[in-house]
């Protein structure tokens, strides 16, 4: 049985804002729904908006839900949430909003905060006359052919909810959830976007570094170079490896020539030592000095 | 007051199957391979329990070996009859089988094995010409269920044994949810390897059977210990089979009362369909257990069906994808075809002797306004309505 939090269980059994919105035909009120989900993928939620377009904000708000329990929540937290609010403010709201106003969804039920999110701003784009098409042609190719997911749906997720495993995405967003012939794109998805956060971090500091007035070192003394390779070593490298019941230590340096002793779990396998060996030398190049050259002795 | 229909997950321990086990978990503890006779009297107590479940079968007590569970006995019986014929490598079984067979299949495909699983139309049923054109000389093993765990629905086991038979494959089937709901006689069968659960038939959980016909040269999954002749190792769970054979004991006295089950639960399932529009029975069709009806509810989903019922104290259960955290619904429905509409709305409610006509008023009286109530919220209503269609097509393409 899953394990929903309180709110979930009082707005599925008592939603808030169940329905649809006919339109009023009064001056300064418009009326407009959003949908997404079909019945086929188990779950579609159909939002309906009252707009004031006078003041670009929200009047009303209800929903038409078919799925599970935290489905309907999520649909009646959403409208609750989005009452009152100007659209360029609902369009700021993530799907890590309605889950934060249900007290958390279970990780595998992370997709039902994910489609509250999408029906809103599909209610939007179409209230502002963007085309729905038109929006989707914007969306990429597809990733997942099984659900119909964009690589830009699983970019969005990735960093608004910092996800970082393959079956992180699938709960969010159910990609990889059917065949699962899709998966390696997410994973390099997932890397892309882990890598793009490391270029931002590393550009930062630099710019950062710049505006103090810290050079990156051009030429170091032998010492210098020992120390700094011992100290990426000490923090970048052996941490990983210690975990997985290996290890490593610096042995010598000679000249870009470091030598290292590769030990336990890893030392014992000649494949991951070759592994190993490029991906430490990777990081000194990266973190020390780009000549550097490894060897395991 | 707690309202439980799920007894194809699992049933209450009968209260006279928990007093036959006590003693043995208390001061009875002997192992009955011990070589002294406070062991030993226990040894005499599985081999009454084994005459017992033997009985219910219509086996022989040397054709019984006690397990942990279904799923052992599944897993057991393909190992046994691919290591019976080693150098056949095509394993033919169906759609609609429990995991603890599924999920073996598929491993062996992996692993160079060929698999054919048989289709079911809409009612849930094979056909048996299918059957008959995937059979090979090269067929090592054909598994069947007896009957559906989701549905109900049973197969003409002796005819598909026949099947297999005819073409020198071992016949197992996974007789879980069918043992101790419909008669099993063994005696005049084509079945070489037959698989029950304890837990489904008032026995407690963790404890199970594999039968294996006489002169079947069967080869050990567990090694070790030369328990069960060597054929299944480990300590015997003595409380546990004691349990097992008390509680075949008792199925076998209660088949003959089965029909009130049957009663019930068709009230139920008239008694649904009569108040309710847009239901349907799946498998309805085909002859089913006596305790079973899966119910589709069009146009809403079944986990949130299950909490409305569960806020009534009634348990029940669906294959609805959103219940089981995959992405999927149920193999069974999908492979018997179901509309959408009724796919991810089906539940389960799965009777037991201990079932009452209250229960069963029960649910009637609820039902109905759970399913009003959702249905309000849904935005789907009829076949027709044009976003379900192009979605639809949407998905398929
Ligand atoms: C048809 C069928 N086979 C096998 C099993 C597995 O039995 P167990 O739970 O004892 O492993 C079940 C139980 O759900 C079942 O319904
Ligand atoms: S393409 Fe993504 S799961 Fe099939």
């Amino acid at each position: 049985m899953w394990d929903y939090s309180e709110k979930v269980l009082e707005l599925f059994y008592n939603p808030l804002n169940q329905g649809s919105i006919d339109d009023p035909n009064q001056p300064d009120v418009a009326v407009v729904f959003g949908e997404v989900g079909s019945i086929a993928c188990g779950d579609a939620l159909r939002l309906h908006l009252k707009v004031q377009p006078s003041t670009d904000s929200i009047l009303d708000a209800r929903f038409q839900t078919f799925g599970c329990t935290s489905a309907i929540a999520s649909s009646s937290a959403l409208t609750e949430i989005i009452k009152g609010r100007t659209l360029d403010q609902a369009l700021h709201i993530t799907n890590r909003d309605i889950a934060d106003f249900l007290g958390g969804l279970p990780e595998a039920k992370m997709h039902c905060s994910v489609m509250g999110q999408e029906a809103l701003e599909a209610a939007i784009y179409k209230y502002r006359g963007i085309e729905v098409e038109h929006h989707e042609e914007d969306d990429g190719t597809l990733v997942c052919t099984c659900y119909g997911i964009s690589e830009k749906k699983i970019r969005r997720a990735i960093a608004e909810n910092d996800l970082s495993t393959v079956e992180q995405v699938t709960n969010y967003v159910k990609a990889g959830g059917g065949c699962g012939s899709c998966l390696a794109g997410i994973e390099d998805l997932i890397l892309d976007a882990q890598q793009s956060v490391e270029t931002v971090r590393a550009a930062a500091e630099l710019a950062v570094e710049r505006e103090q007035g810290i050079q990156p070192p051009i030429s170091l003394t032998n010492l210098q170079k020992i120390t700094m390779i011992q100290t990426v070593l000490d923090k970048e490298v052996r941490p990983v490896l210690v975990a997985d019941g290996g290890d490593v230590s610096l042995h010598d340096v000679e000249g870009d020539r470091v030598l290292v002793k590769l030990q336990g779990a890893c030392g014992s396998c000649p494949s991951s030592t070759e592994t190993l060996k490029y991906a430490i030398e990777a990081k000194l190049q990266d973190l020390v000095l780009p000549s550097l050259v490894v060897e395991a002795i | 007051m707690l309202t439980y229909l799920d007894n194809n997950a699992t049933t209450r321990t009968d209260p006279a199957v928990l007093e036959a086990m006590l003693p043995y978990l208390s001061e009875l503890y002997g192992n009955p391979s011990s070589m002294h006779s406070f062991g030993g009297q226990v040894g005499a107590v599985i081999e009454e329990a084994r005459e017992q479940v033997a009985n219910l079968l219509g086996a022989e007590p040397t054709e019984i070996i006690f397990n942990s569970c279904g799923s052992e006995g599944n897993n057991t019986a393909i190992h046994a009859a691919l290591a019976a014929q080693p150098e056949k490598r095509h394993i033919v079984t169906t759609a609609v089988e429990h995991p603890a067979i599924l999920a073996v299949c598929k491993h062996l495909e992996k692993k160079g094995y060929g698999v054919t699983y048989l289709s079911v139309d809409e009612r849930g049923e094979l056909d048996l010409l299918e059957l008959e054109a995937a059979m090979t000389g090269g067929t090592a093993l054909v598994t069947t269920m007896v009957a559906n765990n989701e549905t109900g629905v049973i197969f003409p086991v002796e005819q598909i044994g026949a099947i297999a038979k005819a073409y020198g494959a071992t016949f197992h089937v996974d007789a879980v949810q069918a043992v101790g709901k419909v008669p099993i006689n063994l005696s005049q069968s084509s079945i070489d390897l037959l698989t029950l659960s304890g837990h489904k038939l008032h026995a407690p959980k963790g404890i199970g059977a594999l039968y294996v016909r006489k002169g079947y040269r069967f080869r050990p999954f567990l090694l070790g210990g030369h328990q069960e002749r060597g054929r299944r190792a480990g300590t015997h769970n003595v409380p546990a089979i004691v349990a097992l054979g008390k509680a075949a004991e008792l199925a076998q006295t209660h088949l003959a009362y089965v029909k009130r089950e049957a009663d019930l639960r068709d009230r139920l399932e008239h008694g649904i369909l009569a108040t309710i529009s847009d239901t349907v029975v799946n498998g309805g069709g085909a002859p089913r257990l006596p305790n079973t009806t899966n119910i589709g509810f069009k146009y809403i989903e079944g986990e949130a069906i299950l909490f409305m019922l569960n806020k009534h104290g009634i348990c029940a259960s669906s294959g609805s994808a959103c219940t089981s955290g995959s992405l999927d619904p149920s193999h069974v429905l999908t492979a018997m075809g179901l509309p959408y509409t009724t796919l991810h709305g089906s539940i389960r409610f799965s009777l037991s002797r201990y079932t009452t006509e209250a229960e069963i008023g029960q649910v009637l009286a609820v039902m109905p306004d759970i399913v009003e109530r959702l249905r309000a919220m849904s935005p789907f209503s009829n076949d027709q309505a044009g976003w379900l269609q192009e979605r639809d097509l949407a998905i398929v393409t």
